[in-house]
């Protein structure tokens, strides 16, 4: 646990999204200071420092996405990410609903560091929620000079919009974010250039997640050493087989095996069969990681990725096959069909794993789907949601080839029928 | 079908202001005129198409790639039962089988009664309520069959 919460202490209980709430607890004095005592480049400097990285999956450092903002040009935006959908993630939707003022006032942070005056909230539309009490903590903080002309006294504008996605996952890419703001259709454009260049109607645009805004203040607070001495500190989404699923406030690095403690572990007397560490992109872990930390250097190292820190656990009641399969059969339905080998390529996948489970399952299957997957791979995809797709489904055919060789050769699934002798009541 | 409502044409008029350019108040426009009238008839996208000075054929393409745009009348509520990861761990094939029997609809159609069109989801991002489901705006769970026969008459009433 780290010696003090950064996060997760404006979320408990009742949370902070009341503006009185939130300024019990300190909420804006680290904007105030930054506005009051800080240039733009010192909080891009402390930035630096503290290591803080994008925690929507990339994980690109946060301060230097800042410096490619040009200074001189005469509009910018900060466009916060809320739409990120990388399954089984939900720490920023929570942040959204219960700690929306920190957001806020990490957006404050990001415009005055990079110069910007409009920023937009992209929420993705499930969110009825967050989007409520973004809009209610939004027009609080305006009501006190928090937000609008001149903040906190200074010379410092910045308007904050809140706009609605409409049902797309792709939309959580950055670029196809900016074309759906700008009334799109949400298909990711080529990089270069990259936003921080020409982003928004071809404005220089900071894009940041949810999280990584909101880390913002406690960055300013405690200062790099401060906030760096605390893990640093993330939040993980677990989720899946584990008696407590939520999210959990640990340093980066925690082996996997702790967080999975921190949400109660296990369900009672059940076994550890694998994991996702960072959402149904990342690839599949098995028993022998548990003691790998939970960072980008080390996942990266077992051939996976922290992502966005979304643990997703499965026990041994778990058919490996039907959970690759949900997952391929999602980056099928959301693929935005802009590039053949995603497009063709989810689609050819799914129909394969379709006629697997359903018993009509190839000898030739298997070479089949590991063919596709390479057709996929490096850099074969227009953007990241395509490149999603082979490492968890080689992953699964390297750690639990013998599942689909059973479910190929019988025509059924081994997992399922030793749970069904299990249970049987000793007839 | 009777025109939108001046209130909301003013509405989708002043959604322009926020933005740099005008294209941007599509997807709030088209909501606006979706909760109007239910669903999205092709009048609609010709109306809101006239109040953004955008073809029609742009503002139909944005509207087919969104999955909350409905191009075809919908039922009372809205049920997304989310079948990602967490919640197939932990049982929403069982609440799907229930739901269809229930409901006596596959996912993608709306009851006859017209009281609930039934999807399934992706992930909603509620994924320690799992398995759950949301039905308009409110989420559920974690949920039992028997919880969701509770939830179905309750909202059928509605
Ligand atoms: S990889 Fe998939 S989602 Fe990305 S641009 Fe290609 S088709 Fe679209
Ligand atoms: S997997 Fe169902 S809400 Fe996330």
């Amino acid at each position: 646990m780290p010696a003090e919460s950064i996060l997760l202490r404006f979320m408990e209980g009742e949370g902070t999204a009341d503006l009185e709430a939130y300024l019990r607890v300190e909420g804006y004095a680290a904007a105030r200071h930054a506005l009051t005592a800080l240039t733009p480049e010192e909080v891009i400097e402390i930035v630096d420092r503290s290591g803080l990285r994008g925690k929507g999956g990339a994980g690109f450092p946060t301060a230097r996405k800042w410096k490619f903002v040009p200074k001189d040009a005469p509009l910018k935006y900060v466009v916060v990410n809320g739409d990120e959908a990388e399954p089984c993630t939900f720490k920023d939707h929570m942040l959204l609903e219960r700690a929306p003022h920190l957001l806020l006032e990490g957006i404050i942070i990001a415009a005055y560091a990079v110069g910007a005056h409009k920023a937009y909230v992209y929420v993705r539309r499930e969110g009825y929620l967050a989007r409520e009490r973004l809009r209610q903590a939004v027009a609080a903080a305006y009501a006190r000079g928090f937000l609008g002309r001149k903040i906190f006294g200074t010379g410092m504008d910045l308007e904050v919009v809140v706009h609605s996605g409409a049902g797309a996952y792709i939309a959580g890419e950055e670029t196809a974010l900016l074309e759906s703001l700008e009334g799109r259709r949400a298909m990711p454009r080529p990089r270069p250039p990259f936003p921080a260049v020409f982003g928004l109607y071809g404005r220089p645009t900071v894009v940041n997640n949810v999280e990584t805004l909101s880390h913002l203040p406690a960055v300013i607070r405690l200062g790099p050493e401060g906030y760096r001495a605390l893990g640093p500190p993330a939040l993980f989404s677990v989720s899946g087989h584990v008696r407590t699923p939520g999210v959990y406030e640990l340093p980066l690095g925690t082996p996997m095996r702790q967080v999975i403690a921190a949400a109660g572990g296990l369900r009672p007397g059940r076994r550890f069969k694998a994991a996702f560490p960072g959402g149904s992109s990342s690839a599949l872990l098995t028993a022998e990681h548990l003691d790998v930390p939970m960072d980008y250097e080390p996942l990266r190292a077992v051939g996976s990725m922290l992502g966005s820190a979304s643990l997703i656990v499965m026990d041994d009641t778990t058919c490996i096959v039907r959970v690759v399969a949900r997952a391929v059969a999602f980056y099928k339905e959301e693929s935005c069909g802009k590039c053949t080998p995603c497009r063709e390529g989810t689609y050819w996948l799914s129909q394969i794993f379709d006629r697997i489970l359903e018993g009509r399952g190839r000898a030739e299957d298997l070479e089949l789907l590991t063919h596709i997957s390479r057709g996929m791979s490096n850099g074969a995809c227009f953007c990241l949601l395509g490149e999603s797709v082979p490492p968890g489904l080689e992953a699964s055919l390297r750690h639990f080839r013998h599942e689909y060789e059973y479910h190929i050769r019988t025509g059924r699934c081994d997992v399922e029928a030793a749970l069904a002798a299990a249970v049987a009541p000793g007839a | 079908m009777a025109p939108l409502p001046d209130e909301a044409r003013d509405e989708i008029r002043r959604l322009q202001r926020h933005y740099e350019q005008r294209q941007s108040a599509l997807l709030p426009a088209l909501f606006v005129a979706q909760r109007e009238l239910g669903w999205l008839p092709p009048q609609a996208l010709q109306e809101v198409a006239d109040l953004l000075d955008l073809p029609l054929s742009e503002v139909t393409a944005v509207a087919s790639f969104y999955r909350f745009f409905f191009l075809e009348p919908a039922g009372r509520h809205l049920i997304l039962l989310c079948t990602n990861l967490a919640c197939l761990l932990n049982g929403a094939e069982d609440l799907r089988r229930h739901l269809e029997e229930r409901l006596g609809v596959r996912p993608g159609q709306t009851t006859p009664d017209g009281a609930f069109t039934f999807r399934e989801s992706e992930c909603l991002a509620a994924c320690h309520l799992a398995p759950m489901l949301m039905v308009d705006r409110e989420r559920f769970g974690p949920l039992t069959p028997r919880e969701v026969d509770e939830l179905l008459e309750r909202y059928r009433a509605r």
